[in-house]
């Protein structure tokens, strides 16, 4: 008795199981024959714009809104490349350009044609408090300020650990505060642009330094790329907002995010001179603005054609409507190109000419 | 050690002081045992003490984590209360046949429309940068509402429609207080001549805050105005139905098995051992499972409740396990005795006496899980739920996201009026949570038996 009913359970579960199993193996074959959206996925920094143009493309138009997930620039390409199958995503989103290394793995697995498409500019910003005076740096203040090593203070041609803790030490012109800043963590495509262009740009202002870059690489990099791990720079994670609020709490620090944040709180915040240079929409527009990245997407061509609403998305996109001067976007926070610019990417988009690394 | 030898010889020592004074006269005890009790009474004194310092600290701990609950809920309430309101421009559409004059009534030029309209109302405004400034005031929102009214409904061209349509974020914070308008132009993202024509409009009781039903109608959206929280809603519940019909049969079926019918071997411990462990792995690994089984093996489509409600099954299967074992396991034997006693099977024992007597507190220990899935967004980051989705999910393997990412995606958003949202989304999510607790309540009350 006792065994039968045992078995009988057994073989009431067993049924279950291999009906569900059977289940998914019969949808599978259902689901993945079409797909009738646009999927895109990549930077948290592009993210607001494409689904702005997402969003407004799904109202006007009688496709369905395409689906944007917000996956990190490098994560983006990672399922982008990983095949042509229909249930990869049509376009990634990328707050740089993408690698030799992404390029060869996309080529790998059969995602030959790759379009690139640059949509516009994004400055990074260094802001503080309204409650506290506004900085005015150089690139070689940041870079003192936040590398791990730098070059030594005395003269001599070594590099040792950052010995510095107020910014009055870094440049004599600066307040006499802590220095703290708090930015994004090394996952974000900001701090990978931040890093480049602030961190490296600043090592490059010591000419000994600058000729490292052609002797030894790899070491160039490691010095003047690697950020200080002792307190004053405190990753904040990947939220901007919250970085804006610890701002407001703490007039002495500064935070490091997109122009797009300083835009809408414009009230709390001001952005520190770099160079010189304000940022602003028009300083980062025109290219004065040097700590200034351009925003990518890139586009399976394969699923032109295929997947419906794909060729739309990227008219809507490159309209003057939407990337122009006074496009939507603008208003979003994204410094469009000059229009000449404009119109070469928009020509090459509208031909489907593939890149070629 | 010598120290220590030489303690415990004066110990020994006093003690056979002590005893040697015990056996003395009665004359001698009596104040020994007066001391006794004297002392007893002092440390009374000093016990009430202990004792009323631990009610007070304890008291001020559940008073202290009570103020926190109070402070959150103040907190959220009174930034996401704002988001029920939005503000409506009043305008005096007209629905002019020569603008929608067009092939397909989806693709006229609605923005037109409303633009044609501002300038009627504010017809001092003449130069272009004011012009595009005073159009500023009107949501993107307008023109599709404008459309899907004259799709739904075509005889409406060439007339006059007097109608409420959603204005900007920027007069909605201004309405509401949260842009100071005090402050140099500079410094706020509003104009003066913004603020001089919203308080113009406002005069002529053409801006006025109404009941928010967009936010419960639609699906996300990148204008503050126009974003709901329907979409989230519906791609929770269509989630949490997946858990529910995956998770609920399979889980009782296997407390039951290891409860009533397994033998008790070095097997069933190390399952059981396992289940323990399974129900204190981190969410995320859940996801990276889903990722690797369900969407790459099988091939489910990416970022629907299907694949989400499959892997959050996972995650609650071991938690409903547990539970419904500890139910099973409070059904007392008697019953299953008196059951096999008059004849019936084990299987009968089982199905028409342990099973009803232990559904309660399988039930509570159900929805407990489940309100667990409802907050998980770690494990849906891996699955691509984290994402925009604005169309609202109409079955199973439509894309959605859920409300807890929601929350997620619009706290991370620059626009400031997605604060209120963000808020009034949790408010939301807080409300599904209680009533969820609110039915496990309500279901042990109902069916709960006591021996």
């Amino acid at each position: 008795m006792n065994l039968m009913n045992e078995k009988g359970v057994k073989g009431k579960k067993m049924k279950k199981t291999l009906l569900i199993a059977a289940c998914m193996l019969l949808a599978s074959d259902v689901w993945a024959s079409g797909r009738d959206y646009v999927s895109i996925v990549g930077s948290s920094t592009v993210y607001p714009f494409a689904t702005t143009v997402a969003e407004r493309f799904g109202k006007t138009s009688s496709f369905k809104t395409p689906k944007i997930e917000s996956t990190g620039s490098g994560g983006g390409m990672k399922l982008f490349c990983a095949g042509t199958a229909i249930d990869t995503p049509d376009i990634t989103n990328a707050s740089r350009r993408i690698k030799k290394s992404e390029y060869d793995s996309c080529m790998k697995n059969g995602v030959k044609e790759i379009v690139e498409v640059k949509v516009g500019y994004d400055g990074i910003v260094l802001a503080n408090s309204k409650k506290a005076p506004r900085f005015k740096l150089s690139k070689k203040d940041i870079y003192l300020a936040l590398a791990r090593t730098v070059p030594d203070p005395k003269g001599s041609k070594t590099f040792v650990d950052n010995p510095y803790t107020t910014w009055k030490e870094v440049n004599a012109s600066l307040p006499d505060t802590k220095i703290e800043v708090m930015g994004p963590p090394p996952t974000s495509g900001t701090r990978d642009a931040f890093d480049e262009l602030a961190m490296q740009g600043g090592c490059k202002t010591f000419p000994w330094v600058k000729a490292m870059k052609k002797t030894d690489k790899e070491q160039f990099k490691a010095v003047c790329q690697a950020l200080r791990e002792d307190g004053p720079y405190i990753e904040a994670g990947e939220n901007d907002n919250l970085i804006i609020q610890k701002l407001e709490a703490n007039p002495d620090s500064l935070g490091i995010f997109g122009f797009s944040y300083l835009d809408q709180n414009a009230d709390k915040i001001q952005g520190s001179i770099v160079d010189g240079v304000e940022p602003s929409f028009d300083k980062i527009s025109d290219g004065s603005y040097s700590i200034s990245r351009s925003l990518y997407m890139y586009v399976k061509k394969s699923h032109v054609g295929v997947v419906p609403g794909l060729e739309e998305y990227l008219a809507e996109f490159t309209s003057d409507r939407a990337w122009g001067e006074e496009g939507y976007l603008a208003e979003k926070g994204l410094i469009p190109m000059p229009e000449e610019e404009r119109t070469q990417v928009g020509k090459a988009v509208n031909e489907l000419i593939p890149l070629q690394m | 050690m010598v120290s220590i030898q030489g303690r415990k010889k004066k110990s020994v020592q006093q003690w056979k002081y002590m005893s040697d004074n015990m056996s003395d006269t009665e004359e001698k005890k009596v104040p020994t045992r007066a001391s006794a009790m004297e002392r007893v009474q002092l440390g009374l004194a000093k016990r009430r003490r202990k004792e009323e310092r631990f009610r007070k600290l304890s008291f001020s701990a559940v008073i202290l984590s009570l103020s926190f609950l109070v402070l959150l809920f103040a907190s959220i309430i009174s930034n996401g209360w704002p988001a029920f309101q939005r503000t409506d421009i009043l305008l005096d559409i007209h629905f002019d046949s020569e603008v929608l004059d067009v092939d397909s009534l989806v693709k006229a030029n609605y923005g037109k429309l409303v633009k044609q309209s501002m300038r009627e109302l504010l017809p001092d405004v003449t130069s272009r940068h004011n012009k595009r400034e005073m159009y500023r005031l009107v949501s993107s929102g307008a023109s599709y509402e404008l459309q899907k009214m004259v799709v739904a409904d075509p005889t409406l061209i060439g007339k006059t429609v007097s109608l409420w349509l959603p204005a900007d974020d920027l007069p909605d914070m201004l309405m509401k207080g949260k842009i100071n308008r005090n402050l140099p132009e500079t410094e706020r993202p509003i104009s003066d001549k913004q603020i001089q024509w919203i308080d113009q409009l406002i005069a002529q009781g053409r801006l006025e805050q109404h009941f928010n039903t967009t936010f419960f109608q639609a699906g996300d959206s990148r204008e503050p105005e126009l974003a709901g929280i329907r979409g989230a809603l519906t791609g929770s519940m269509l989630t949490l139905f997946v858990t529910l019909l995956l998770s609920f049969p399979v889980a009782v079926a296997a407390a039951v098995y290891l409860e009533e019918f397994a033998p008790k071997n070095r097997w069933t411990d190390l399952v059981e051992v396992n289940i323990n462990n399974l129900a204190a792995v981190p969410s995320i690994v859940f996801g990276l499972l889903g990722l690797a089984v369900f969407l790459n093996f099988f091939g489910m489509p990416r970022s629907s409740p299907l694949v989400g409600g499959v892997v959050l099954s996972l995650m609650t299967l071991p938690t409903i396990i547990i539970a419904s074992r500890a139910s099973l396991k409070a059904v007392p034997p008697s019953i299953r005795e008196a059951a096999l006693g008059v004849g019936a099977s084990k299987m009968q024992t089982v199905f028409h006496h342990v099973i009803p007597l232990a559904m309660p507190g399988m039930m509570t220990g159900t929805i407990i899980g489940l309100s667990q899935a409802l907050g998980e967004t770690a494990p849906l980051l891996m699955i691509g739920m984290v994402a925009f989705i604005v169309d609202i999910p109409g079955s199973m393997t439509d894309p959605s996201t859920v409300l807890p990412v929601q929350i997620f995606l619009w706290a991370d958003s620059p626009e400031r009026a997605f604060v209120e949202r963000t808020s009034a989304a949790i408010l939301v999510l807080l409300m599904f949570l209680i009533s969820m607790n609110g039915l496990a309540i309500y279901l042990r009350r109902k069916f709960e038996q006591r021996w």
